[in-house]
């Protein structure tokens, strides 16, 4: 093994060891694992039969009873079972957005603070642009013009989201640039590409990866805004589909709590899970926050 | 910028003359500076229809502005009195049992979608669920038919108000007092308050005096910079009480898809931001002596 590879073994250990310790960090990994094993078992457990309108079996909007854990919605359909799926819906649209999202903003980030000039500034420009321009309105209008999907969705919160994480890494990169091992890797004749991926990227990829967890948690908090808003597929009972469709159907005035309730919940979890995991991690790799 | 053909969008579903969309086409082909200008101007000139309601999109615009100003407005007010003193608290005794409860509870706050907020807060408190009976209205800024002219009148918007200010409240002084508390924390290393409390100062002066003065400056500085946040609130806690504001517009304008009247609202939403953002640096400059060498 060479001696790279054990040192970030070693590196990787001293991590999870570390990690370990934090509780807060360890409860939210907890109700994480809960949610992906939900997500992935739920094609297995649950028949599609569940979420089909026209095999309905419940009455409409009934309270919680022993068939039916958390009431049926307007046509009569288990809340609990298309809350199942709709754990793997949010998720995937959280988790694929995300990739997007620190695959642009990473690479933005590391490009700003590596290379110096006109070239450097626009890409701060345009991040500048992204963070300042507020995420709603753009992003409604993007998805109306690509039309409802979820394919449609993913993209929409990909493009919009990573401006925060290209600030983040370019004043990592910014701050890795003056190192002297990369001054020997200069001096040594190595291109642009080669310090950028070799040298920039490692290192600053600890810190990609706590905001990345970050990232997933704002990102499923917007996947719900949009679906409320009727920009997600109509067909996919995301947990904020669900809510729109609660909205839409009248549950609020009828008091129906259930229909309510379990989506907002679900949410609040994932995201807190998310955000203790992230600011777990941040605490561990931060150099900043290291004292 | 944007895929997807407007034209075909415009036209669909109308029996469109062919001169008529090929004039449309030629339109668009017009220089990009041309066409920017013209985008620009659109939401001001009185001539520019919404598409679904057939009126002046800067009308529709005028007529929405007040109440959602009257809302946002309120609402940051309270939410960063509140927010501050939490974060206050919070932040001057770290790990005490008012931050780790402060602290989970704001955690909680920040992690949850507005609407959904709002939504829970209209079964409790107006439809009335688990024992509790409804006591405010379901939607809207005033019982059809009142005067809001009048003293009534005022107190009836306030009734009105109340649950969907207490939304927007609840979800912004997450963010403000999380903020706050981390720069209290920050300043507290600082090695000007060891010589505040070594001249004998009591610790609610050092705190008042000296640590709060400049704790609040990241977090004024978000207040104005949170604004594109805020406006995301707007847009769907506006659309659950039905609160007659930019945001609901906003929501009716993409049932349609109402593109005219789409388009002016993020061009009025971004001017907000831009001018809430210039603010938040001047501010800086009025309140930090330390930028402005």
């Amino acid at each position: 093994m060479s001696i790279v590879a054990q040192r970030r073994r070693k590196g990787l250990t001293q991590f999870a060891n570390s990690f370990r310790q934090d509780r807060t960090g360890m409860t939210g990994l907890v109700i994480l694992a809960i949610f992906i094993t939900t997500a992935i078992l739920a094609p297995i457990l649950i028949p599609d039969s569940a979420l089909d309108v026209t095999k309905a079996d419940g009455g409409r909007f009934e309270s919680p009873s022993f068939s039916y854990p958390l009431g049926t919605d307007e046509v009569g359909r288990s809340i609990l079972l298309m809350l199942a799926w709709g754990t793997r819906i949010s998720l995937t649209v959280g988790l694929a957005a995300t990739l997007i999202s620190m695959v642009i903003g990473t690479s933005f980030g590391i490009m700003a603070g590596h290379f110096r000039g006109v070239g450097s500034q626009a890409l701060v420009g345009v991040t500048d642009w992204f963070l300042v321009i507020p995420f709603l309105p753009l992003a409604i209008v993007l998805a109306t013009v690509l039309g409802p999907s979820t394919l449609n969705l993913i993209i929409v919160i990909g493009i919009t989201s990573w401006a925060g994480t290209a600030r983040l890494i370019r004043a990592q990169t910014l701050s890795i640039e003056g190192r002297p091992y990369l001054e020997r890797s200069k001096a040594l004749g190595a291109g642009n590409w080669y310090q950028m991926s070799r040298h920039v990227f490692p290192n600053v990829f600890p810190l990609v990866l706590a905001n990345t967890t970050l990232t997933v948690a704002i990102v499923i908090l917007s996947e719900t805004t949009l679906s409320f808003l009727g920009l997600g597929d109509p067909g996919a009972p995301s947990w904020g589909a669900l809510l729109d469709r609660a909205f839409s159907s009248g549950a609020v005035s009828r008091g129906a709590w259930w229909y309510v309730l379990p989506p907002g919940i679900c949410v609040v979890l994932v995201v807190l899970a998310f955000t203790l995991v992230g600011r777990a991690m941040e605490r561990i790799v931060d150099p900043r926050r290291a004292s | 910028m944007l895929p997807g053909d407007p034209i075909g969008l415009y036209a669909r579903g109308r029996n469109q003359d062919p001169e008529q969309l090929v004039e449309l086409r030629r339109a668009l082909n017009k220089p990009l500076l041309e066409q920017f200008l013209t985008y620009l101007r659109n939401p001001f000139d009185s001539t520019i229809d919404s598409t679904r309601f057939s009126r002046p999109v800067w009308e529709m615009i005028g007529e929405r502005l007040w109440p959602t100003l009257l809302l946002l407005g309120t609402a940051i007010l309270l939410a960063s009195i509140i927010g501050i003193w939490i974060g206050i608290r919070a932040g001057w005794k770290p790990g005490g049992r008012f931050d780790r409860i402060s602290t989970g509870t704001t955690l909680i706050l920040y992690s949850m979608p507005e609407f959904w907020l709002g939504m829970m807060l209209l079964i409790v408190f107006s439809v009335g669920a688990f024992g509790i009976p409804g006591m405010f209205p379901v939607g809207g800024i005033s019982t059809p038919g009142v005067d809001t002219s009048s003293p009534m009148g005022w107190l009836n918007v306030l009734w009105h108000l109340v649950l969907p200010c207490t939304t927007l409240v609840l979800i912004y002084l997450a963010d403000y007092a999380l903020v706050m508390r981390s720069s209290l924390i920050d300043e507290r290393k600082q090695e000007y308050l060891t010589l505040a409390r070594a001249k004998g100062l009591r610790d609610a002066m050092v705190r008042k005096r000296h640590a709060v003065p400049n704790a609040l400056l990241p977090t004024v500085t978000l207040i104005f910079l949170s604004l594109g946040f805020v406006v995301t609130g707007a847009i769907t806690v506006e659309t659950v009480f039905s609160w007659p504001g930019l945001g609901l517009l906003t929501y009716e304008a993409l049932r349609g898809p109402d593109i005219p009247l789409l388009q002016a609202i993020f061009l009025m939403f971004s001017i907000a931001v831009i001018v809430a953002n210039l603010i938040a640096e001047l501010l800086y400059v009025v309140f930090d002596p330390r930028v402005r060498s």
